[in-house]
């Protein structure tokens, strides 16, 4: 087994080439600054074609969006929300249910990239050890964050949740805003290796609950062909899921990734020389019957 | 448990003990999480909730902090407080001093909201109840030095309503009158156009979040004229009229024209209305 600070993707770059073993990635870089983007195009050009924030907003004066996480505080500090909030929800809902809950995390959150470089970082610097402690300590927070919220009657975590917080102040202003996310930061970099998003962000937890039944799946499709590199585990944000899919195959397990706790960025993808995993369509309420239909999606 | 058969093989225990200690954890997090909360949510004397904010905590519930508010006002008026405000992060506020709510007709900022934290029952800018306006600095106001400044009332959108100017007499000149500038809570809106018109470099009227400017009586409080008025009539003892000891042909009137000689009512040598003494006194020199 290859070092802890073996750089992973390194050898994909090499073999395949550097835009093979990062298109995904790219994919996902330009999609979480264009949605940022076109937040700002309003306030810095006069271009209003998105109004609002993650939090909610409206897409050329038609479409609400509304971040379903937030409206159920709400919900639980006691207020029964206009219609066009729950629509938007429900619509926001309705397309993580289909593309996979976390991939707001992977490609919207504005969190990821501040902790994706963390990691970065801590791979390059080879900063060592992390405590280990519960990656489902996040499904706790979650239950926190909706009993605060109902105890306060207020929408509590809204005051510190770092997703809101970051995505709010680079549109509206961020005041001393920095020091939240420049901490997330820190803690990613020096005390646990992907110790927010992995391991405690409630909202992460929240969307990971809702892509429990989503269609848009990574598959260890050619895991035969696996060479134990290493690279796919090292790059993940959240390794254990991939386990039962890539090494199942004795106990009949896999080869699609079914823990929703994946994040559907496409990483693994991007670093395996071997090109075992692919994105594919999964019907999870199917999947235990027949083996899934699979599809090759490719950027 | 039962199908563990051993419940206190080391991995159960270590799991359990995981368990515990992620639960406690998590609970102290909540708890502070809680408390902050709970101090956000007072709201700064300056800062004042857009048109139509739910009231007595339920704003705070609400509100999911994503600005549409303040993207459809028209005048920049409402902006997001910024983590390490004085005003609960994120939430929708204005400083009437800066740059005061301007009524809109079509109030579109409550249109705009999603969630309702701004109550699209209302629709008559005139019934927002942002705060309420109050002549803080009767030193310094320049109505109250005997000037005729009368900004704040000019400037109200509620002119007569909201504001009236109230005449007393100024003590100091024993000659003049005073012009006071009085805020009706029935009318005003919370506006805070007076507080940015006044002329002073720190205003003397100011609007204050309504919990903050406004009184309230005991529950258990009744106005006995308001009672009466009611019951349409006096509900304690039966009204008589006082009498006084006086002399034939003479009354006591009590709603201000005091001594009036019955015989000679409307001829008294100075009427009520000291105009008409002076016409008077034209007329026939
Ligand atoms: S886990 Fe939370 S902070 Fe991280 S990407 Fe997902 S929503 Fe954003
Ligand atoms: S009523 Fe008009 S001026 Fe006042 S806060 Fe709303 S949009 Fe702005
Ligand atoms: S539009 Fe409504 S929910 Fe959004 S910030 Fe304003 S008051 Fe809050
Ligand atoms: S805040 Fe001032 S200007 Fe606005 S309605 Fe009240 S008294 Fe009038």
């Amino acid at each position: 087994m290859s070092s802890e600070f073996k750089i992973p993707g390194r050898e994909a770059a090499r073999e395949l080439g550097w835009f093979r073993a990062h298109r995904w990635l790219l994919a996902r870089r330009v999609t979480q600054l264009s949605v940022l983007l076109l937040f700002l195009l309003g306030p810095w050009y006069g271009l209003w074609i998105v109004k609002g924030n993650l939090s909610s907003s409206l897409t050329l004066e038609v479409l609400p969006l509304t971040d379903p996480f937030v409206l159920l505080q709400t919900l639980f500090a006691g207020h029964v929300a206009e219609m066009t909030a729950i629509t938007g929800a429900l619509i926001v809902v309705a397309f993580y249910l289909l593309v996979g809950g976390r991939v707001f995390c992977a490609w919207v959150c504005p969190v990821n990239l501040v902790t994706d470089g963390a990691a970065w970082l801590r791979y390059r610097l080879k900063i060592k050890g992390s405590p280990r402690f519960s990656r489902s300590t996040r499904y706790w927070l979650l239950v926190m964050v909706m009993a605060v919220a109902l105890a306060t009657g207020s929408v509590a975590w809204e005051l510190l949740n770092p997703v809101s917080v970051l995505h709010r102040g680079i549109i509206f202003g961020m005041g001393m805003g920095w020091l939240l996310i420049l901490g997330i930061f820190l803690y990613d970099l020096l005390v646990a290796k992907h110790g927010w998003c992995g391991h405690l962000c409630p909202q992460g937890a929240f969307y990971a609950l809702i892509g429990k039944l989503s269609w848009l799946r990574v598959s260890a499709a050619r895991r035969e062909k696996c060479d134990d590199c290493m690279d796919c585990f090292l790059v993940c944000p959240e390794p254990q899921v991939i386990k039962p899919a890539l090494k199942g195959a004795p106990r009949g397990i896999g080869p699609v990734i079914a823990m929703s706790e994946c994040t559907n960025c496409g990483r693994c993808i991007d670093v395996c020389t071997k090109d075992v995993f692919q994105f594919t369509i999964y019907r999870p309420l199917q999947a235990k019957h027949r083996t899934s239909k699979q599809m090759e999606v490719t950027p | 448990m039962a199908d563990s058969g051993n419940s206190f093989s080391p991995a159960r225990r270590r799991f359990l003990a995981d368990t515990a200690r992620t639960v406690g954890g998590v609970t102290l997090l909540g708890m502070g999480v809680g408390l902050f909360a709970r101090q956000a949510q007072s709201l700064p004397a300056y800062a004042l909730r857009p048109p139509g904010a739910l009231t007595g905590g339920d704003f705070l519930a609400a509100c999911i902090r994503c600005g549409l508010c303040v993207r459809d006002c028209p005048f920049d008026t409402l902006r997001l407080a910024t983590p390490g405000e004085g005003v609960a992060t994120g939430s929708p506020y204005f400083v009437a001093r800066e740059v005061p709510c301007e009524m809109c007709d079509d109030i579109p900022c409550v249109k705009a909201c999603p969630t309702g934290a701004l109550d699209h029952a209302l629709t008559d800018i005139n019934e927002a109840r942002m705060g309420l306006a109050v002549l803080v600095d009767q030193e310094n106001c320049l109505n109250y030095l005997g000037l005729r400044c009368d900004v704040c009332y000019r400037v109200c959108p509620l002119i007569e309503k909201a504001i009236t100017l109230e005449a007393q007499h100024n003590p100091r000149t024993g000659k003049h009158a005073l012009f006071i500038p009085v805020v009706h809570s029935d009318a005003c809106t919370g506006c805070g156009k007076c507080e940015r018109a006044c002329v002073l470099e720190e205003a003397a009227i100011k609007v204050f979040p309504l919990e903050l400017a406004k009184g309230e009586l005991g529950h258990h409080y009744r106005l006995g004229w308001e009672e009466k008025r009611k019951a349409g009539g006096s509900l304690v003892t039966p009204d008589e009229e006082h009498r006084y000891n006086l002399p034939e042909g003479v009354r006591y009137e009590h709603e201000g024209r005091g001594l009036i000689e019955e015989g000679e009512e409307g001829d008294t040598p100075f009427p009520a209305n000291p105009l008409e003494t002076l016409n008077r006194r034209r007329d026939n020199p």
